[in-house]
């Protein structure tokens, strides 16, 4: 890979932290309402995988979706200020951070119900092939989704009709506040792969490279018209479930274990000793990057509020 | 004119707009060469091929889904679920997603879907092959409802419903699909919210939906007979409702029963009711009648069934309290 992508991934997952990190702290001032799910931990696994996509893929996403968002290309100013419920947002203040959607570069939306995209990604897989086009979607899931319906469903139809769809399970090892290992009997959801007739793939879902293999292999697979594949991608959310879960069901071992596997941190690390960037790049990114989630606060928080009526909009066609 | 069945005139309307729209596709369990379970879809698929009449695993929930993410990406797709009871499997992608996706986005989505699906009792078909679950839809702010009681009014309506750019519930009922009908030919389309005066009348208004239309035109017949007169409304969509059609009928007669084979109790009955009672309550000589299921499972044996649905004799009994 050349040295302005592996760098661009780089600054994909300081966006998607640093994105997060504010969030969070919004949130603990009380300028964000509603729910939030935060990405941070699982960066690799969004920007790896979507390093893979051109704007015109698709991806659905997840209740813990901003990573997503930013990867496929998603406008961060436009995604605050829906964060803030501002007029200027994605959805004119009324999806907030469950519901961003951008149709504009495939992003078919972050979804409130658990597996919701499972249903749906198929349908966008559908509509490329009868339309003739090479585009793939990337459906992204956590483990917890994999014990529904629309897991099972969506992938047995993508499966036999071969649509061009990368399933994109996220293992952040639970389903909110369940261990992987009472939720469900399997170690690896890639197993359950076998039971669709489709390759099963479990890659390291804080290590971007690997992610990124793994995923560029599935959508050329997609692409030559051979059907769907299972990714799953280990990771860790360092954070709770949402923003305020006191995290009861697990240990700060665990949780500072992960943190040494920080995607970001080993891949910089990477970086410098390959010598395709100096500790000096790797900083200067992260200041830009500062400045981008700034000027992104800065939008919301100037942004206007939506008039109350807005609210009997778009409700029809 | 020429007649088609209630099933044929909806074929024809598939027929036609998948002739003119290559994005219209169908979806559903056996809708391809077995031609579907009611024979709806017949032979589509020797036309349009197994792309465009597709065969699905039985997966509701991957219907609905499958069709919603087409629907969002470019397509016109027509899914069909076998028997309106089985939209109990599929419901997150109806309501959490087809219907608010569009909303939730800021009105940057559109979702050109319709769903097709037989509704209705009286083949003993039992408690989940036979209810009438359309109120249910009517609740939800982002879809579209609509019930046909004839061949002509289905295969306007599916026109209809199928252009439409949301998400569209389109109920058929089993009992109607051998009913002829006068159906114009060549293209045909009816606007969602218009209601339909299938019979004008006097003394009291009859608002009907489905085969109830049918059942209140039998009433209407006898009662004629009596010296009562009917006018006879079908609203033909539930949602959106032409309120008006069925206003300016209440204020002539200022008598009002209102039937569908939907369980009564909170049925869309219920809501025609309470526009009735909000904006013409001063035209009212009598109450509101509501004729509908008995609150029961459908049951199984003909005997029992026939006593939970509704029939003209009901809505003869309706209208003999009014007048």
């Amino acid at each position: 890979m050349e040295k302005e992508k592996l760098v661009d991934l780089y600054r994909q997952m300081v966006r998607v932290r640093q994105f997060e990190t504010k969030v969070s702290e919004l949130f603990a001032q009380g300028k964000i309402p509603g729910f939030v799910h935060l990405y941070i931990g699982e960066e690799a696994t969004a920007v790896g995988a979507c390093a893979n996509l051109r704007p015109d893929d698709y991806i659905t996403s997840t209740h813990r979706g901003h990573g997503h968002c930013l990867a496929k290309g998603g406008d961060m100013k436009l995604m605050m200020a829906e964060l803030f419920g501002k007029k200027t947002g994605y959805c004119k203040g009324k999806g907030g951070s469950m519901h961003i959607a951008d149709m504009d570069v495939g992003i078919l939306g972050a979804n409130g119900i658990v597996g919701g995209g499972l249903g749906i990604a198929p349908g966008a897989g559908l509509s490329a092939k009868l339309r003739g086009t090479d585009q793939v979607t990337a459906c992204f899931f956590g483990d917890g989704a994999s014990n529904q319906t629309t897991f099972h469903e969506g992938i047995n139809i993508a499966s036999i009709w071969r649509l061009p769809v990368i399933f994109i399970c996220e293992n952040n090892q639970y389903g909110i506040s369940l261990h992987q290992s009472k939720h469900q009997r399997v170690a690896d959801v890639a197993d359950r792969a076998v039971a669709y007739g489709i390759p099963g793939v479990v890659v390291d879902g804080n290590d971007v490279m690997a992610v990124y293999e793994a995923v560029g292999e599935a959508v050329k697979r997609a692409r030559a018209g051979e059907g769907p594949t299972l990714i799953e991608a280990k990771t860790y959310r360092w954070h709770g479930h949402f923003e305020g879960d006191p995290t009861v069901y697990r240990s700060e071992k665990e949780l500072a274990e992960w943190k040494e596997r920080c995607p970001i941190l080993r891949f910089g690390k990477h970086l410098v000793e390959m010598g395709v960037a100096t500790e000096q790049e790797l900083d200067t990114i992260k200041a830009e990057v500062d400045n981008e989630v700034e000027e992104a606060v800065r939008f919301a928080e100037e942004s206007p509020l939506p008039v109350p009526e807005e609210a009997l909009e778009d409700i029809y066609a | 004119m020429r007649q088609l069945s209630y099933s044929e005139a909806i074929r024809e309307a598939l027929r036609l707009e998948m002739r003119r729209d290559s994005n219209v596709f169908i979806l559903g369990e056996d809708v391809g060469q077995f031609g579907g379970c009611f024979g709806v879809t017949g032979d589509l698929w020797k036309e349009f091929g197994e792309d465009r009449v597709r065969d699905t695993p039985i997966s509701e929930t991957a219907i609905i889904g499958t069709a919603v993410g087409a629907a969002v990406t470019g397509m016109r797709p027509v899914a069909e679920i076998m028997f309106c009871d089985f939209l109990t499997v599929c419901m997150d992608q109806l309501v959490n997603q087809a219907a608010k996706m569009r909303y939730m986005f800021g009105g940057k989505a559109v979702v050109p879907l319709t769903v097709r699906t037989p509704v209705g009792g009286g083949i003993s078909a039992a408690a989940q092959h036979s209810q009438s679950l359309e109120a249910w839809f009517t609740h939800v702010p982002g879809l579209k409802v609509v019930m046909p009681s004839t061949a002509a009014d289905a295969k306007g309506l599916l026109t209809a419903a199928i252009r439409d750019d949301n998400p569209v519930m389109f109920f058929e009922h089993k009992l109607l699909y051998p009913v002829k009908g006068d159906v114009p030919e060549g293209e045909y389309v009816i606007p969602l919210g218009q209601a339909d005066v299938k019979r004008e009348g006097s003394d009291v208004t009859v608002i009907a939906t489905s085969i109830m239309v049918n059942r209140a035109l039998e009433a209407a017949e006898a009662l004629a007979a009596e010296g009562i007169s009917l006018e006879v409304i079908d609203p033909r969509t539930l949602v959106p409702l032409d309120e008006e059609t069925i206003l300016a009928s209440v204020e002539k007669t200022g008598r009002v029963v209102i039937a569908h084979e939907a369980v009564t109790r909170s049925g869309f009955g219920a809501e025609i009711a309470a526009i009735i009672a909000e904006k013409a309550l001063d035209y009212l000589d009598a109450p509101i009648k509501r004729v509908g299921s008995k609150p029961a499972p459908i049951p199984f044996s003909g005997v029992l069934e026939q006593f939970v649905l509704p029939g003209s004799q009901d809505i003869i009994a309706a209208v003999k309290e009014l007048v």
